[in-house]
């Protein structure tokens, strides 16, 4: 290819978009001129759905107008192409343009195949493939209250989501007898089945559409060939896609029988001039639908044009996602139609998890795997499958659940060096080691050298793996050190201050650390010594450690103004409280919101204001809620047997005492608990750290659950307590907890890491197997007993008072804090509200006052 | 440039930051206690990432061999000497001249147009 050559693209779709940046990457002057049939530059056809939920249509956009610019790429929006003359060197446009060629790219894609169902051309029956498919989808559903998908596929239920998202009653509707009958076995696709219909959507497999006519109820009616039919308002197809191939069928390029362009290893079309990728090219027969063999594709054209020789060698099917918030992986072979193929199964019908590996005749390969309601073993499995990896002897505790610890793992240093890792960049092991070999050791800078995980993030927890495996075998130590300044564990840490009883971080860096600390170690090691000691966090040799929430006793929001969360203990408050709290509001302006853990947070403080505000709040009996410590958060409550018809005990009494009880403890992450006064467990007890549930016989006790990122069932610890045991268990647990857990470990996660897990901590706990008991209650006793309001505490200390101010040497605000007012009442101003606010000549006047406070 | 009376030791708190007003402008200082020498920083306190007026507010320590203050917000590192951010090279925030004489801390400004009724003392 010479400079001068002319390189004209068909189609600015993902791959098409990728073709260009390739291109330009390798052959900086090559002039490339895009036609783009769509009214944007590409986009993110994957996360399509994600505008559904919230995200802006513009963070789509996989590149801009300007970069295209500043890359000298030229392009032509709206422009589509309407014909090939391939002895010309001519491509033309419906809008009457035509442009002359040296080599051509056809990346026209696909388009959603509409079955010729009679009826299908009416309003309301669209189709999902396109930005401009999204908004005609949003405008029909403003006036639907059903919507029906016809297609059972991936792209189907992906649709599916989208309609649940805009609040619409959604069915899909399958010809064939299950779903995703692509990627899935029937047991597969009937489980997927169960639990899409869990979710509240109807799901009818085996309907075949006849005629979508007038309905009675609803606008149309779908009326199936078995005689049974579904009313809806608005009707989306999925039926499949169809590859955008006729330009060159009539230009006379070799078209496969089924369609798509045919290509050799160099994505040629049957013209050599003219190339194909994407979805549009048929490649030995193959179609393929997924954006990563299209990028694949793209880099090979990229590649021949610049006369290298990369070659296309088909790419992996296999699929994993998370569709309407169920987990479904299909890799290779998934119906094990491979002669000789064997089958290993797992369904747990409680739990709705099947997983099925499909294995070679003589069970020592995966030729494919299926797995639904939980993918947690997709990478290692398909790390098997694509390097065609030895199984382990019993291949089926790869898919079994981990009741012990002797699940096989699948070794990072195993993985040959053409193993690839990220599909997303086509990062393989050998890049991740080479990146390495250059002197990375660390994966932020991993990641920002070899690109690898960072698009769909699928591949981090693998890249971890070989990461920290390759470092461990050049000797580069993987550790838990806290920072750069401790080279120990917070257990460790936590030792070394109650075994030498040291009272203060200058003291531990002393003789344990290096350096001058950091965010990480600093509140870390404040946290042990406030577990340890109790003492006043604001007490002049603990104040600089604190995290900036915790030295101010609130939480800093994004415009470094702040939110006050008093403590409702069990969520119960009195008319007057409540009263107290509106009038503090309306005094200050501030903002209200009922938050998720059952109080009420006040936002909007500046910072001189918080200890008017609390002075306010003391002296009406409230405390100090710990919103900003990592500490006892809340401890919800149901109303229980004092009102509930249901309730078995008081949990509202009990959630209240356990709340005092534990109120002010610093731990490892924050904690959470909750009481529920009976079975029907209204306070969601068993999403919490401590779950407490009434019994007709005392209170059953849950440990470990969490809400938030990684939600987690808590476990069923003990039965019937009456509650002097329950607090004792508590006690040691959370001291437990406090001792031993990693720095910002949630008691889920630490609980996981346990060895031994739920069953030694009973031993631990209730049997006292390492004779700790008394020493862990004694700890407990110890902190609740030397409890003390942190804001009363602070109120009475002018000197802690002082650093409630903004300036030190003037008593002004932030003026950078500016407000407006929304559903009545005040938010943060944006960036553009401020500038407009601004050009009033506030600051000026501002400056002139503070000169008079000067020195 | 103009040096500016702003803060008197008492003002300030070991190993951390207090917020001061020169001349309309928000300033982080800084008071570090390295291997028993006081250091004193001063460095913008508008966070150029968290676009909000808080780095005073913000942990310091070290990296390295570089003493930083970690943004509250969201946490990347400013170094103290030259104001680079640390986990993003490419944005800096300004940083001034400061110094200690008996309880009083100066700070130098570039201000093009003193005020007349500012009381501010030219050192040296
Ligand atoms: C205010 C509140 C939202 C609301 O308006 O409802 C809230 C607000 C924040 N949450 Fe939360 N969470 C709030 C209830 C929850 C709940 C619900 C609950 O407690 O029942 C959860 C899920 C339950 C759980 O934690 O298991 C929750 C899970 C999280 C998480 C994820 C924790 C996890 O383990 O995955 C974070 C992030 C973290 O802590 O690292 C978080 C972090 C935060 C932070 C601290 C984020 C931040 O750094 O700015 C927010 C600051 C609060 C503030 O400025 O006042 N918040 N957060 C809720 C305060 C409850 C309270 O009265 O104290
Ligand atoms: C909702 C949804 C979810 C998906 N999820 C996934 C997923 O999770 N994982 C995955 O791997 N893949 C997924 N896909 C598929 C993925 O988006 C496609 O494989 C990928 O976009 C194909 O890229 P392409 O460039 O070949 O085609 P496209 O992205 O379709 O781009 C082709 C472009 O060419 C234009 N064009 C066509 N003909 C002409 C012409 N004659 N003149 C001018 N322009 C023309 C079209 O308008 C279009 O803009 C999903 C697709 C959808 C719709
Ligand atoms: S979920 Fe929690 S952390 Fe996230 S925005 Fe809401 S309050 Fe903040
Ligand atoms: S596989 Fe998607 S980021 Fe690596």
């Amino acid at each position: 290819m010479t400079a001068s050559q002319h390189i004209l693209v068909v189609g600015n779709g993902m791959v098409g978009h990728h073709f260009v940046e390739q291109l330009r990457a390798t052959a900086p002057t090559a002039t490339i001129t895009v036609l783009c049939g769509e009214p944007q530059l590409a986009y993110d056809r994957v996360y399509l759905s994600s505008v559904f939920t919230g995200k802006d249509r513009a963070e789509l956009a996989l590149t801009s107008e300007q970069h295209y610019r500043e890359q000298g790429i030229k392009y032509h929006l709206n422009c589509w192409v309407s014909r090939i003359e391939p002895q010309s060197k001519t491509v033309f446009t419906a809008n009457g343009e035509n442009y002359h060629y040296d080599k051509l790219v056809l990346a026209t894609g696909s388009y959603p195949f509409v079955p010729p169902i009679p009826g299908h051309q009416q309003e309301h029956c669209l189709v999902y493939r396109k930005l401009d498919d999204l908004t005609a989808i949003a405008h029909s559903a403003q006036d639907s209250q059903t919507g029906v998908i016809i297609g059972g596929g991936l792209l189907g239920l992906e649709a599916a989501n989208a309609l649940r998202q805009l609040g619409l009653t959604t069915h899909v509707v399958e010809f064939a007898p299950q779903l995703m009958a692509v990627q899935l076995d029937v047991a597969g696709g009937q489980l997927l089945t169960q639990k899409i219909t869990a979710l509240g959507l109807g799901v009818h497999t085996g309907k075949t559409t006849q005629a979508i006519v007038a309905g009675d109820e609803c606008r149309y009616r779908l009326e199936f060939s078995d005689g049974s039919f579904l009313e809806t308002d608005l009707v989306v197809f999925s039926a499949g896609i169809r590859p955008y191939d006729a330009l060159a069928k009539d230009a006379g390029l070799a078209i496969g029988a089924k369609g798509g362009i045919i290509i050799n290893d160099y994505c040629q079309t049957s013209q050599q001039d003219i190339y194909a990728i994407g979805e549009c090219a048929l490649w030995q027969n193959q179609l393929f639908g997924l954006v990563a063999p299209g990028y694949q594709m793209a880099r090979v054209a990229a590649s021949h044009l610049t006369g290298q020789a990369l070659r296309f060698q088909g790419a992996d099917m296999s699929t994993r996602l998370k569709l309407l918030g169920v987990e479904v992986g299909s890799i290779g072979d998934a119906h094990a139609r491979t002669p000789g193929a064997q089958c290993l199964t797992y369904q747990d019908p409680i739990r709705q998890i099947y997983k099925k590996l499909v294995l070679n005749d003589s069970g020592d390969k995966l030729l494919g795997a299926v797995l639904v309601g939980d993918t947690a073993e997709y990478d290692t499995l398909l790390q098997y499958f694509l390097n065609a990896l030895p199984l382990p002897a019993a291949p089926e505790s790869l898919i079994l659940p981990q009741l012990n610890a002797n699940t096989p793992t699948l070794s990072a240093d195993l993985l040959p060096d053409h193993a690839m890792l990220c599909s997303c960049h086509n990062v393989t092991k050998g890049d991740i080691v080479a990146s390495i070999e250059q002197g990375h050791v660390e994966l932020a800078s991993i990641k920002r050298c070899t690109k690898a995980s960072t698009g769909c993030g699928g591949c981090a927890a693998l890249l971890k793996s070989v990461v920290d495996t390759e470092l461990t075998l050049r000797g580069v130590a993987v550790n838990n050190h806290l920072c750069e300044h401790f080279a120990y564990s917070r257990q460790a840490l936590l030792h070394l201050v109650q075994v030498e009883q040291l009272t203060t971080f200058e003291q531990l860096l002393q003789r344990y650390g290096q350096g001058q600390g950091c965010d990480v170690c600093k509140p870390t090691v404040a946290s042990i010594l406030a577990s340890v000691w109790n003492e006043y966090i604001l007490d002049n040799k603990h104040v600089a450690l604190q995290d900036t929430n915790d030295t101010f006793l609130a939480n800093m929001q994004k415009d470094g103004s702040y939110s006050v969360v008093p403590r409702i203990a069990g969520g119960e408050i009195s008319s007057a409280k409540l009263l107290v709290l509106a009038q503090v509001a309306d005094d200050f302006q501030l903002y209200c919101k009922i938050t998720g853990g059952q109080r009420i947070d006040l936002f909007g403080a500046r910072l001189e204001q918080l200890p008017l505000i609390w002075r306010r709040l003391v002296d009406a009996g409230f405390e100090t809620g710990h919103a900003y410590g990592k500490s006892l958060r809340t401890v919800k409550s149901c109303v229980g047997s004092t009102w509930c018809r249901y309730g078995v005990q008081d949990s509202v009494g009990q959630a209240i005492s356990i709340e005092s009880r534990y109120k002010g403890l610093r731990s490892p992450h924050k904690i959470k608990m909750a009481v529920s006064g009976c079975t029907r467990e209204c306070a969601e007890a068993q999403s919490k750290d401590i779950g407490v549930i009434a019994t007709e016989n005392g209170w059953n006790l849950y440990v470990c659950g969490n809400g938030g990122m990684r939600p987690r069932h808590a476990d069923l610890f003990a039965t019937d307590l009456d509650t002097p045991t329950l607090i004792r268990y508590i006690d040691r647990i959370l001291m437990f907890y406090i001792r031993t857990a990693d720095r910002l470990q949630r008691t889920s996660v630490w609980l996981e890491k346990l060895e031994g897990g739920l069953d030694y901590l009973r031993q631990v706990i209730i049997d006292d197997s390492l004779g700790l008991a008394a020493e862990l209650e004694k700890q407990m006793a110890g902190l609740v007993n030397s409890y003390a309001c942190e804001w009363q505490r602070t109120l009475d200390d002018p000197e802690a008072l002082k650093r409630f101010r903004h300036f030190v040497n003037s008593p002004e605000g932030d003026s950078n804090i500016l407000f407006v007012q929304e559903r009545g009442q005040i938010r943060p101003a944006t960036l553009e509200e401020k500038q407009q606010q601004q050009r009033i000549p506030v600051t000026m006047i501002e400056s002139e006052e503070i000169t008079h406070d000067m020195v | 440039m103009t040096w500016f009376n702003v803060a008197t030791t008492s003002d300030l708190v070991d190993n951390s930051g207090v917020c001061v007003l020169v001349n309309g402008q928000q300033i982080a200082l800084f008071s570090l206690t390295i291997t028993g020498q006081n250091q004193l920083f001063a460095i913008d306190n508008f966070d150029p990432i968290g676009q909000a007026n808080v780095l005073a507010r913000g942990i310091t320590g070290s990296i390295g061999d570089r003493l930083v203050v970690a943004s509250p917000l969201y946490k990347q590192h400013f170094d103290l000497h030259n104001g680079q951010c640390i986990e993003m090279p490419e944005i800096s925030v300004g940083v001034y001249p400061v110094q200690r004489q008996e309880q009083t801390i100066w700070i130098q400004l570039k201000s093009s147009q003193p005020r007349a009724e500012t009381k501010m003392e030219a050192m040296v």
